[in-house]
């Protein structure tokens, strides 16, 4: 990441419009493989019915309450600011 | 909301190849995806520092978000809470789960060799679909609960898989935030794991 940031500041006068495609695309692949690796994974296939309930309503009620922290601490970060 | 759906698809696409064998299994090592990451991690340095604009933006940000983490941890924490009487598990089990934040390759490997591989597989999905739920929802995580909301609920994965989607959706000047909370959570996971796993 560091390599990036130096050659990027470096090229910074370069115009570059390809990079946004060139993320997109690398996030589509590392989706792809992460599939692939659950779908090949023989254990976690076979259970992924009767444990993936329990799994989604742990994800959700952690994404929630997390969030709800990130409303409160960005509501106290602008009520401060006026 | 159309570009989450492209991610998902592809997420789909790798599972149901993996399921029926369609690819030689090498192809899913984790080798593989360390590279992919590697690569999508110089893409995303490499857009940082082609704008040296978001390193002074990020001053004009208020400290007060430095306690981001902070409230990500007591946030995912209560949620977890709240739910996890409804389960078999126990809650502190149900917590170790929670303190993946998103880390799911990391996570699920500690939990089950903590505790086994049933919890273990539920921190792998769980955590997996924190991710996706990040990954889906930004766009309207923000509009309900603020610009801080989709780093939040990245957990500890803001610095990677989910940093261009917090960027695109929160604004590039939250860039050095989502990775400062990224960094951090990156920290705090397996250090969590093992007390929750230890109580």
């Amino acid at each position: 990441m560091l390599t990036g940031i130096i050659s990027g500041y470096l090229l910074r006068k370069k115009k570059l419009g390809f990079m946004n495609g060139l993320i997109l695309t690398l996030i589509w692949a590392l989706l792809f493989l992460l599939g692939l690796e659950v779908g090949m994974n023989e254990t976690v296939v076979r259970k992924f019915a009767s444990l993936g309930l329990e799994a989604a309503i742990i994800a959700i009620a952690a994404t929630l309450g997390s969030v709800i922290g990130a409303k409160l601490l960005w509501g106290s970060i602008k009520s401060h600011k006026q | 909301m159309k570009g989450s759906l492209i991610i998902l698809s592809f997420f789909a696409t790798g599972l149901l190849l993996g399921v029926f064998r369609f690819i030689p299994i090498s192809w899913a090592s984790a080798e593989v995806s360390f590279y992919v990451l590697c690569a999508l991690m110089f893409s995303v340095g490499f857009s940082i520092g082609h704008q040296p604009d978001t390193i002074r933006q990020f001053r004009k940000i208020h400290s007060k978000v430095l306690f981001l983490p902070l409230t990500t941890i007591v946030g995912t924490f209560a949620g977890v809470f709240v739910v996890s009487f409804i389960f078999k598990h126990s809650t502190t089990e149900l917590l170790a789960v929670g303190s993946g934040f998103g880390y799911y390759s990391l996570s699920s490997i500690l939990i089950t060799q903590y505790k086994g591989i049933e919890l273990g597989t539920i921190a792998l999905l769980s955590n997996i679909m924190r991710e996706i739920l990040t990954l889906l929802f930004a766009p309207i995580l923000v509009r309900w609960f603020g610009k801080l909301s989709p780093i939040a609920a990245g957990g500890a994965t803001t610095m990677d898989t989910t940093f261009p989607i917090i960027v695109r959706t929160s604004g590039k000047e939250f860039s050095i935030v989502s990775i400062y909370h990224g960094f951090i959570m990156d920290f705090t996971v397996p250090f969590l794991i093992t007390l929750f796993c230890s109580i």
